[in-house]
Formats: C-alpha cells, structure tokens, sequence
C-alpha cells in the first residue's frame, strides 16, 4: 500500500484509483442500501401503525340504531296539558321506551328477562326521545317512531366485534338477547346508520353516546391561548435577540438556555404550571386558560428557534438598503425584515401548535385528565383536550371503546396532518431563497 | 403590528375576567380513587343528563391524592366530593379538621372485588391465599420447613403448592401508586402471610414488612394503572396471571377468567355476599360545608342514593358495582339525607 516515495517503484495514482475503486463503489452502494432501508423500515411502522387505527377504528363511524314505536302518554309526560318546559323535561322517558320494548317483544313477562330487555337499546334511549319531545310538543298523546342509539354490546354484536359461536357464558351479550336482535333485524327494525353523536357530543360512559366534541372545543379553547401567548412572545424575543441585542457572554447563555428549554420534558412545564399558575395565582383546575399557559410555555422555545432561523435567512443586504435609505432601526425590522421572516416564521408556529395539540402529559398535573362531559364554553369552563381524550378511552373497560378510541385517534390525526401540510404550503408558497 | 397589540390586550381581558369566574363556581368537582371513576362518572353523567344542572367534573387522582385535594380547605377552589377505594384514615380526617374542612360526609357505595385472572386458554387455577403470598411476597420461609425467612425461590406455581400446574410465576398487577394494589396487598397477601403462624407471631413492624413487600426478581410485573393493557397482554400471554377490578373481568369475560381464591370464584354473587375474599368497601366523601354552596350537590347525592343506581338492580351494577345489602343501603341513604358528620 504504501510505497509512496518508494525510489524503485514509480508512484502511479490511477493504479491505487483502480485498485480502491471497487471497494469505494461498494461502499456507496452499501451505504445507499442502509438509507434506503431505512426509509423502507420508517414507511413500513408508520403504515402498520395506520393500518392498526383505522382498521381498528374505522367502524365507529357507525353506530347501531333501533326503530321504535313509542306512545308518548301525555298523562306521563304533560298531565297538566300547561307544556311547560321543565315538566316535559322531568319526564320519565326511559320509562316510555321500557314500555315500547315491551309492547314490541310481549312474550317476556319475567323480571330477569325484561332486564336483559331493556338492555338492547341505550340508557340514553330516553334522552333522545326527550329531545324529541321538547322540539315536537304537538306529538304528545300520538304514538311515534324513533331511531335511538341501540346499546353498545348490541352494537358489537351487529358489527361482529362478538363471536356468536362462542358457548354463551363467554359472551357479554345473552342468546335470548341475540334472537331478539335477529328478530329486529328481520322486521328491518335495526340498522348500522352513521355515528353523528360521535361528532356532536361530549364524553361519555356509554359508547353509544360518547362523543370528540367536547374534546375539541377544549382543544380549540387551549390553543388559542397558546398561540396567542406563544406566538407574540416567541416572535418578540426572536426579533429583540437577533436584530436588537449585541452579541455578548449574556445573550449566548440566553441563547443556550432557550435550546435546553427546548429539550425539557413536557411533564416538566405541567408540574411548573401546577405551581405557579394554579397554586400561586389562584386559577382554576382544569380550564383551558391554564393548559393553554402551560402549552404556550412548552412551544415557545421551538417557535423562538424556528423565528430566528427565519430571521437570520433573510440577507443583510436587506437591512443595509432599508437603513441607507433612512429607515430607523425599527422601520427596518418591522417594515422589511419581518415581512420576509414572516412565512418561516409561521411554519415555525404552526409545528410547535401541532406538538401542543398532540400533548396530554402536562395537562395531568393540571387536571385537564377528567371526566368532562359537557362541552366548555368559554376559557375558564372546565374542559379536557383531544389526546387526553384518547387517553381516558383507552381505559375504559366497556369494549366499544376500543373502535372509538381508534377513531378519535383518526381524528387528531387528520388535525395533525392538516396543520403540517399548511406549514409545508407556507413555505413552499411564500419562502424567498435569496 | 397593531393587530399584535390588539392580541395582547386580548389576552390581558382573558385574565381580567378571571378572577369573577374563580370566585363561583356552578359545577361539582369530584378527585379520588380510580376504581371508584368508573362508576363516579356514569353517575355524574345520569345527573347530568336528567337535570338541569351542569354534569360534575370528574378526576381519578387515587384514593390518597383525592385526600390531599379534598382536606386542603374549603372553598370553590377545593373538590366538594373524594372518591376513595378504602376508608378515610385517621390522619387523613385530622388533616382536614385542621385545614378547616370540619363537616365530612361519609358515603359507602357498593364493593369491589379484586380479579386473579388469566387468559381462557390456561388452566383455570384454584388458588389459595397463602398461595398468593408464598408465589409473590419477596421474603419467603425457607421451603425446608425452617423458620427462616428466604428470597423467594419459587420458579413455578408447583414449587409453591404441589396441587398447582407446573406454570412459571408470572403475574402482572398494579404499581403501588394504585389503591387495587394497596387492597390486594391487604386482603390477599397479608391475610395469606399470617396464615403461617410463627411470622403472624412476629412484631407488628417486621409481620408488615415480610407480608407486605412484593417481590422484584420479575415474577411480580408492574404493568401500570391501565387495567385494558393487563387483559391485552394476559390474552397474548396465556401462562401470566393478571390483577384487577371485577369491572374489567366482567366486562372481558370472553377473554379472561378468574381463578378461584380460597375456592370461592370471583363472581358477582359471591363478593356480594362476602364470600369471596378479596374484596374490598367503596367510599366517598363530602364536604359539608359546600352543600349549599356549589350547586346541585344534594341533587347528586340524592341520584346516588336512588335504588335505580346503586340497587341491587341498579344500573351500577351493570358497570360491575357490587351492591350493598338493603339494611346497609338505607343507613347511607339516611347518612346522606342528614348529611351525618363523620367521627372516627
């Protein structure tokens, strides 16, 4: 090999070129190889995760609903005929569609029978049939029809989560109750429709009637205040550290502590925001204004970062021009700096809220973890957020909580996705390369 | 830039109505154990629904974390009601006297039974609790019959009684955060433990240390507070044995079976009736003084207390609640109408 200045032996480049070649090819190839493996490895987990939800999820879009024939007695419902709202409301509709079942299956008679009965249709049958009632007065005294939610073993059942051939003391659902079921879809009294409540309502213990709704309206409420705080707070110090700092031994400590707060763990600012904000200031437990503090805190280090790479892209010659012409300082920042640092900037932004709208670990500490099932309508209502959403589902015992789970694992992705893909479109769209 | 300065004055406005907000409250806001959130939750949401009233804010804190929130004070900021899978300590009631919180409502609710279950396709195991203890405690007396305590050094279920099938020791349970593992330890492995007589003879620190710590070698997994995640993995797993709520091996039926302790099954009627051993009270408790204050407490209280929720037909029990005798329900009824003041 090495007969570099060897006296006998002429140096002779192109053969050691020649005789390294192929190893040096080889290498690429291999090297090549590795990435794209890789690549390969990273697509394939990720499309085995997908196909994981949303073949385990996909079928919560439906949801199991059962016609019912139901007589509103106005003795039960109106006796005094006045249709005031609170006596229609206090009403004892679970009561009328009891007396529906009845009437539809008249052979049961026994007790033991008539409970595993009433346990084809939802608990919250009775709560739809309100709703009815109370939009339809006139129908009161008539016998209507309704399609209410069935219950979520039926559900199962209907969409073969369950296994019929199973001997029946290893089923939650009863062969009595699946000859029922069969008898009602027989009659065409039971079909799978599309599972509006799952978009409209709050959470629930029943997964018939649970729902993403109110998750998402905590989701809304909490990043609006993080982007507030965050992006104001996170554009103003990147402008002050780049444009309006000199550079010296306090600014780099500055500047490191912000990467280390990049890299703290999310719980951390939940156990912070617990003690200040909830013990020291005095504000309300589990309030979209506390997530979104304790969020705005997590993302502004990224969004910081992210707007001073931005800052620093747009070219000196930029500023030079805009203070020859006579612009001050801060005409040249804000009139024509910030404007082209602005898509990047933004992308920056909108990345850090996709990670804010993924978290569930600080709001623990801060009792966003809750059974929430009213929809907040305001900053200070109590609320929770979709993950944690997510999160409390998985543990519920119920099984068709698993397929909703999934399906509102779908949903958070869709946001996910959405909001990258904008901040890609920003930036393809309004990115200068100078 | 104008539009940033209108954000900021935005955000200040948020925070100006804040304090109005704090200072009511139109909610009720319950901590407390998780075994009871399932049940808790289903009836907040009846409440919820079947009034007027906004539906209570539910957290599973664990039994002891509930303590803490609830005996810190009174006031809107503090939950008006603990949920918790054992009784209130002694300490616990002075920590609240102390911060204030002097009237406290005592409610028992139902039972629990805590499941020893494994997959359907294992053997359907008969076990003891001195079984249990000998199979997980991490001091174990000398098998040779010495009255010597050892490392636990049982590989199988046969090592530890010779009638069991010849599995490897493998059993997934609760972290001691939960309150399952406090009650497990309690009516499973201490009541095993001083089943043998010359360490029930032992002074009280050293019977409680030798009963109560589980072992560490990995027989003993800690798979977290997610009783889902147990019967998943008992499912791929058919030699591990898994501990948890009745609820999830009645609702998980079809997948998981539990293994008889001292020869009772842990089937509905069976805890009911006390006849099997490993189950334990479910508590909550009320601050006194917010009845009145935040509204809709009394309304829920009275929800609970209705034979249509936590009768025996109840629809408690069909999230797997096991139901107080008659007697029993109508003290805690009366509890509740009086709103009795707890003394221990």
């Amino acid at each position: 090999m090495n007969n570099r200045g060897g006296a006998d032996m002429p140096v002779d480049t192109t053969q050691i070129i020649k005789r390294t070649l192929a190893r040096r090819y080889r290498r690429e190839a291999r090297f090549r190889r590795m990435g794209l493996f890789a690549v390969v490895l990273g697509l394939a987990f990720l499309s085995l995760l997908l196909f994981s939800i949303v073949s385990k999820g996909y079928t919560a879009f439906w949801q199991t609903f059962v016609l019912m024939d139901v007589h509103l007695d106005a003795g039960v419902i109106d006796p005094e005929g006045t249709l005031d709202q609170e006596v229609m409301f206090a009403a004892d509709y679970g009561g009328m569609i009891k007396a529906s079942l009845r009437d539809t299956f008249p052979e049961v008679t026994q007790r033991r029978e008539k409970r595993d009965l009433y346990r084809l249709v939802s608990s919250g049958a009775g709560f739809y049939l309100r709703e009815e009632v109370l939009q339809n007065p006139d129908a009161i005294g008539k016998t209507i029809q309704i399609w209410v939610p069935a219950d979520d073993d039926v559900d199962m059942l209907m969409k073969g989560h369950f296994d019929r051939d199973k001997p029946e003391e290893d089923r939650r659902i009863k062969d009595q109750q699946i000859a029922w079921v069969d008898r009602l879809v027989d009659q065409n009294r039971i079909e799978l429709r599309f599972n509006t409540t799952f978009f409209t309502a709050g959470d629930s213990r029943e997964p018939e009637l649970a729902g993403i709704w109110a998750a998402v309206c905590g989701s809304f409420f909490t990043l609006v205040i993080t982007l507030l705080l965050a992006f104001t707070m996170g554009v103003a110090t990147a402008v002050y550290l780049e444009e309006f700092t000199p550079k010296n031994r306090w600014t780099d400590l500055i500047e490191v502590n912000i990467n280390n707060l990049a890299a703290v763990p999310s719980i951390v600012y939940g156990l912070l925001g617990l003690a200040v904000f909830i013990n020291f200031f005095g504000l309300p437990r589990s309030v979209p204004l506390v997530g979104g503090l304790v969020l705005a805190l997590m993302t502004l280090p990224t969004i910081i970062i992210a707007s001073r790479a931005a800052l620093k892209s747009v070219p000196p010659s930029i500023r030079d021009a805009a203070l020859g012409v006579g612009a001050s300082k801060t005409e040249m920042v804000f009139h024509h700096v910030l404007p082209q640092a602005m898509p990047g900037m933004l992308t920056g932004t909108i990345i850090g809220m996709a990670q804010a709208l993924g978290e569930s670990a600080p709001l623990l500490m801060i009792g966003m973890v809750a059974f929430i099932a009213d929809a907040p309508g305001g900053f200070t209502d109590p609320s929770t957020v979709l993950p944690v959403q997510i999160y409390l589902w998985a543990d519920s015992p119920e099984r068709a909580f698993v397929e909703r789970t999934s399906a509102a694992i779908m949903i958070l992705l869709a946001f996910l996705f959405s909001m990258n893909g904008l901040a890609v479109l920003l930036r393809k769209r309004f990115e200068r390369r100078w | 830039m104008k539009r940033t300065v209108l954000l900021l004055a935005l955000t200040l406005m948020v925070w100006a109505i804040q304090p109005a907000s704090a200072a009511s409250r139109d909610y009720i806001t319950i901590v407390g154990s998780s075994t009871l959130y399932p049940f808790s939750t289903v009836v907040a949401e009846q409440f919820g629904r079947a009034t007027r009233f906004k539906t209570p804010k539910i957290e599973s804190t664990g039994s002891g974390g509930g303590m803490k929130l609830f005996c810190a004070g009174v006031g809107v900021e503090h939950p008006d009601i603990t949920n918790s899978s054992r009784r209130i300590k002694k300490s616990e009631l002075d920590s609240c006297h102390s911060n204030g919180v002097f009237h406290v409502v005592e409610v028992k609710v139902g039972y629990d039974g805590i499941a020893i279950a494994n997959s359907k396709e294992s053997t359907h195991m008969s076990l003891t609790r001195k079984d249990i203890f000998l199979a997980l405690a991490k001091h174990v007396p000398k098998p040779d019959g010495s009255q010597t305590l050892v490392l636990n050094p049982h590989e199988t279920w046969q090592d530890v009684n010779p009638t069991l099938p010849d599995l490897k020791i493998e059993v997934l349970g609760p972290p001691p955060t939960s309150g399952t593992r406090d009650a497990f330890v309690e009516l499973a492995m201490e009541a095993g433990c001083e089943q043998i007589d010359w360490i029930k003879a032992m002074d009280d620190r050293d019977r409680k240390a030798t009963c109560r710590t589980m072992r560490e070698d990995g027989a003993y997994v800690e798979a977290g507070e997610n009783d889902n995640l147990i019967v998943q993995k008992l499912e791929s797993n058919p030699n591990a044995l898994g501990i948890f709520g009745f609820s999830f091996l009645d609702q998980n039926a079809d997948k998981v079976q539990g293994s008889l302790v001292d020869g009772v099954a842990p089937e509905f009627e069976e805890i009911a009736s006390g006849a099997y051993p490993v189950s334990r009270s479910l508590y909550f408790y009320v601050k006194g003084a917010h009845v009145g204050s935040v509204p809709g407490i009394a309304e829920f209280l009275a929800e609970w207390a209705r034979e249509g929720t936590w009768g025996d037909e109840g629809y408690l029990t069909d999230k797997g609640l096991i139901p107080m005798p008659a007697g029993e329900r109508d003290e805690f009824a009366a509890a509740i109408r009086n709103l009795t003041n707890l003394k221990l």
